[in-house]
């Protein structure tokens, strides 16, 4: 049915007997591109066009506020762009933040009420969790202050060893928000909420990150495209959304995702936004491979060589679309970039997990086990981050901006 | 013969204009000739040129005798004008009887010491922390003499030298005492210079009369003259030039007059350096790349003079790499250990470090930056400023000519280099508030800072992170022996870690055996191997940790010759190529091959094999004009063969070098 070719597409739509694949499908091929796009910008307008590029620069600013310590005008300057937004946005924070008196505090709690939202990301809830460590913080101090924070991070850390994105989010909140050099100038009160200024907007600008690239990623989705999709990942969910939004004609093949079977759940997610999805078996991969204009992957973790730490599979089909010269293009939010570098597939921490294979396997079999892979930068064409679009070296350069 | 006729014709009429004409007609045409005006700023040539006007010409660069056999003397190699190229054989051919006894004697040793050093005073500016320009210095000079001695045709010897006596002092001057051996020699020499440079024959018409005994008397003179500038102390420049001078016109002058020739010698050096300073500043922003425009010039004056390349002097010189100091090993020894007790602008820390350098016992970057940076500490302890003069410039100063004679002992590695510039930046920086003993004490706090924090916590820094690459049941692979990858080993071994190390090691260094032997002696699993085998042996290997000399600002590493081969091996076989290097090597030059900037090593080191006489089957073959031998020290290993590079700044893809060498600049600002 589907074609490689976009123009076939076109060529089809102008004959206007599209209708014949997706019942739901027709109005939306019937339209003329450019008036598809304009509808599309129209539409995305109202709720994020605007905040995007603000946030957009918002985080770059940022980013680089840390590491240049003059974060004050920056960091005022961004507050003050930011406040109008911030209420409109995100009418939960105070709703969770309150949730949290009564009983002992504890960032695990805290963690884990935040992560009861199903839309937010580990590193996120984390994040906000942490910021409320300091606003519960009793510390006089900066020092205990930031011995508090350091604690109720290593907590985190330690409720999820496995979890890179987890772990990332932990030491770039720790870094965003306590690396400023103007706090030495201030009283602790000022300063504390100076912290907890910073500290909302780190989870604002990661709670955005998703948006922004799904923004960010428009560009590279065409019409008539076939897209590969390995694994569920809600960036990936969201970029594929986004252009479903926008009228974009596109089609995507999940792959399974065995055995948690997280393609299928990703494929049900897309036949909701009636785009046309195909499974296929993690192993049909290449068998498909000339069929598929991009491949679309979330991360785990991004690690310091540019490489991704992403769910099994991910590096096989990386390989093979490099070969095939595909475009392989990951979307990961900026809080997974991680001070990890790993060599090769085994040079990190495995993440086990069951392997249900339906039949009894006998003991003496051995059975890999790991949930992840690594895919190294060489493979990868794109990363799409809240920080922009970047090439696989950049990501070193993002990291030590940030933590030299 | 024509092919030299139209490259001087070329030149000659600026140059003669600028040995006989007034200051500012020199200054002037001193500028078009585009290789000076190029290469330098144009006030320095007309400073060596007025002199070399009443000089009798091959002057600038002093006699290459020293170079052809005896001196390292780093650009002497590069034959830049016809007449090194015969005074160089006339040096070879007479040195054994002329220079040779005299040079045992340590007084005799002096002149030649002394006549090296002055042109690397001269480029002493460059070499901070651009090794590769000192060639280019070496070019410029030489075209000057080259253009000067031919604006004296015919009995123009002692009509220069009469204006010269009214000429005010100069090093080169001076240095023309020293020629005229060689010019002598080349005359009573060489049959083919006559055939082959006529024109300049007549130009030392003049002196053809002297004879070997002449000759003999004065060197007599110059040693006398070496013993008594030792008792002599500072001299006024303009006194030792007219002494010179005189000399020049009569070789044999009394020991009074010889005797101010080392000073104004050293004198001249510095005065030239202070002059060229600013100049060579401004240049150097506007030329980044000062190496590569070099290597640009001088192929192209290559090119210009392939064809009568002198054999004796190309014999070791692979084509390619003409444009590299050929670093000469052994003779040159004794001399410079003889003059350690005279009298002498280098001081004795700085002195040992170079012998140290020279003899090869100080090697690996670490160690001779450490070794450098203690000997200017010392130097810095020993250091007083002399009246009149301003501390920060005249110290600056002072370390550049210690640098340039640590670049006549070995070319400076980039890590030096770096090492260096931080130094003068701190001098640069220094407030003119402090007290002369408060900006020493805080220059040396600032050498002891550099060594601990950018040398040794960051070699810690490198081992910790290093470490956590290492596997129980690895097979780790090395090469050469680098000291920050022996400490991650032992490290990794104390930390009982079970792993195989495989060295790799190459001729004529063999440093491998040395690391095997410390390793072994540690308790730790070895196997040794030489580079031939390393296709073999990869296959088995889990890792391979490297060192670097210096990692580039496009990734690409430049270490030790037989690094790219490694590493392009372990790409193949598709094991991660490790890199251990302090952020402090890295420099924001982009290098693409190993030809443009490299250290050439002793030919002899290639060509014999010590104590095995059943394979030295090249020893016969060592003179012959149809054999090069290239024994390269360095190589560069492209980024892509490189999987990760460990810093004091974490782990790296080789793409983020820019980014550290960026930080780490700004970090300099900050101290």
């Amino acid at each position: 049915m589907w074609r490689r070719s976009a123009s076939f597409i076109l060529e089809k739509r102008e004959q206007g007997n599209a209708a014949a694949d997706s019942s739901s499908k027709p109005e939306s091929l019937s339209l003329s591109p450019p008036q598809s796009s304009s509808m599309a910008d129209a539409f995305q307008n109202p709720n994020s066009s605007n905040p995007k590029i603000s946030a957009y620069y918002q985080t770059r600013a940022a980013h680089h506020g840390v590491v240049t310590s003059d974060w004050l005008a920056q960091a005022q300057a961004a507050v003050g762009r930011h406040s109008d937004d911030q209420a409109p946005s995100e009418p939960d924070v105070p709703a969770a933040a309150s949730s949290e008196p009564g009983k002992p505090f504890s960032v695990i709690d805290e963690f884990n009420n935040w992560r009861k939202q199903p839309d937010l990301a580990e590193a996120v809830a984390a994040i906000r969790a942490l910021a409320t460590v300091i606003r519960s913080s009793e510390a006089t101090t900066m020092m205990e202050l930031e011995i508090e924070l350091k604690k109720a991070s290593d907590s985190l850390k330690s409720w999820d060893t496995t979890s890179i994105s987890l772990t990332a989010g932990c030491d770039l909140f720790l870094r965003y928000v306590t690396r400023t050099s103007a706090l030495e100038y201030e009283d602790f009160n000022s300063a504390k909420s100076r912290l907890i200024e910073r500290a909302e907007k780190f989870g604002e600008i990661s709670y955005k990150a998703r948006r922004i690239i799904a923004m960010l990623s428009q560009d590279f989705i065409f019409d008539g495209c076939t897209i590969l999709v390995h694994g569920f990942s809600r960036v990936v969910l969201e970029v594929l959304k986004t252009a479903a939004q926008t009228k974009k004609l596109f089609r995507v093949f999940c792959t399974e995702g065995r055995p948690d079977r997280t393609g299928l759940r990703l494929s049900n997610e897309l036949a909701k936004l009636d785009v046309p999805v195909k499974l296929l078996i993690d192993s049909a991969v290449a068998y498909t491979m000339d069929e598929v204009d991009m491949v679309f992957v979330g991360a785990d973790g991004v690690v310091e060589s540019g490489g991704i730490i992403n769910m099994m599979g991910t590096y096989q089909i990386a390989l093979v679309a490099h070969s095939m010269n595909k475009p392989v293009y990951v979307a990961a939010e900026s809080y997974k970039f991680a001070r990890l570098y790993p060599l090769d597939q085994k040079d990190m921490a495995p993440a086990l997990r069951p392997i249900d294979f339906g039949v009894p396997i006998p003991s003496k079999v051995e059975v890999e086990r790991s949930a992840r892979d690594y895919t190294p930068p060489h493979y990868l064409t794109l990363l799409f981050t809240d920080l922009g679009v970047l090439t696989p070296s950049v990501v070193s350069d993002e990291l030590i901006q940030l933590y030299l | 013969m024509d092919s030299r006729r139209t490259p001087r014709s070329v030149i000659d009429p600026k140059v003669r204009q600028v040995g006989f004409f007034a200051p500012p007609d020199r200054t002037n045409s001193g500028q078009p000739d585009p290789i000076s005006s190029s290469s330098s700023s144009p006030s320095p040539p007309a400073a060596n040129i007025s002199p070399s006007g009443n000089s009798l010409s091959p002057v600038m660069i002093p006699p290459p005798r020293h170079s052809s056999d005896s001196r390292p003397v780093p650009f002497v190699p590069h034959p830049a004008s016809p007449l090194r190229r015969e005074s160089i054989p006339a040096g070879s051919s007479y040195n054994p009887s002329d220079f040779y006894p005299p040079a045992t004697s340590p007084t005799a040793a002096s002149p030649s010491s002394f006549a090296c050093r002055m042109p690397v005073g001269g480029y002493g500016e460059f070499s901070e922390d651009v090794v590769a320009l000192s060639p280019g210095r070496a070019f410029r000079g030489s075209s000057v003499r080259a253009s000067a001695s031919s604006s004296f045709p015919g009995g123009g010897f002692d009509l220069t030298a009469l204006k010269a006596s009214s000429v005010p002092a100069s090093e080169l001057t001076t240095v023309s005492v020293f020629n005229l051996p060689p010019g002598i020699a080349e005359k009573a020499g060489g049959a083919f210079v006559e055939m082959q440079n006529d024109r300049h024959v007549s130009s030392k018409a003049a002196k053809e009369k002297t004879t070997k005994a002449e000759r003999r008397a004065l060197q007599e003179a110059q040693r006398a003259a070496k013993a008594a500038a030792k008792a002599e102390g500072n001299k006024i420049p303009g006194t030792g030039s007219s002494a010179v001078t005189s000399v020049n016109v009569k070789p044999a002058k009394g020991v009074k007059a010889a005797l101010q020739k080392n000073d104004s010698v050293s004198v001249a050096a510095s005065e030239k350096k202070v002059a060229d300073r600013p100049v060579e500043k401004d240049r150097k922003k506007d030329v980044p790349q000062p190496r590569m425009q070099y290597d640009d010039r001088s192929r192209v004056e290559k090119a210009k003079r392939r064809a009568v390349v002198y054999q004796t002097e190309a014999r070791n010189r692979v084509e390619l790499f003409r444009h590299l100091p050929q670093y000469e090993h052994g003779t040159q020894l004794p001399d410079l250990e003889s003059k350690f007790f005279q009298l002498d602008p280098v001081h004795p820390a700085v002195y040992k470090v170079g012998l140290q350098y020279l003899s090869g016992n100080i090697s690996g970057g670490n160690a001779r930056c450490i070794a450098m940076l203690r000997a200017f500490q010392e130097a810095i302890k020993d250091y007083s400023t002399p009246p009149e003069k301003n501390l920060g410039r005249d110290l600056t100063a002072k370390l550049s000519s210690y640098v340039s004679f640590l670049i006549e002992c070995r070319p400076l590695s980039i890590s030096m280099g770096n090492a260096i510039r931080f130094l003068k930046g701190r001098i640069a920086k220094l407030p003119l508030t402090l007290s002369e003993s408060e900006a020493k004490a805080l220059l040396q706090s600032d050498i002891s800072r550099f060594i601990s924090e950018k040398i040794i916590l960051a070699d810690k820094v490198i081992v910790k992170h290093a470490v956590t690459k290492i596997r129980d049941g690895d097979v780790l692979l090395t090469y050469g022996s680098s000291s920050a990858v022996e400490m991650i080993l032992l490290h990794a071994h104390e930390l009982g870690k079970q792993f195989r190390v495989v060295i790799v090691d190459s001729r004529p260094k063999l440093e491998g055996q040395l690391l095997l032997r410390r390793l072994v002696g540690k308790g730790l699993n070895c196997t040794y191997a030489h580079i031939n085998a390393v296709s073999y042996i990869m296959h088995e290997v889990s890792r391979v940790f490297l060192g670097a000399s210096s990692v580039l600002c496009n990734g690409t590493v430049y270490s030790r010759v037989g690094t790219a081969c490694v590493a392009m091996v372990a790409h193949a076989f598709r094991v991660p190529v490790l890199v251990c290097c302090e952020a402090y090597k890295f420099h924001e030059r982009v290098q693409l091959d190993s030809i443009c900037a490299n250290e050439l090593g002793d030919p002899d080191a290639i060509s014999k094999v010590p104590g095995r006489e059943d394979i030295n089957s090249l020893k016969h073959l060592a003179s012959s004009e149809k054999l090069q031998l290239l024994n390269l020290i360095y190589d560069a290993t492209p980024s892509d063969y490189i999987s990760m590079i460990i810093t004091d700044y974490g782990m790296v893809p080789p793409t983020s070098v820019p980014v550290i060498v960026r930080e780490y600049r700004r970090e300099h600002l900050w101290i």
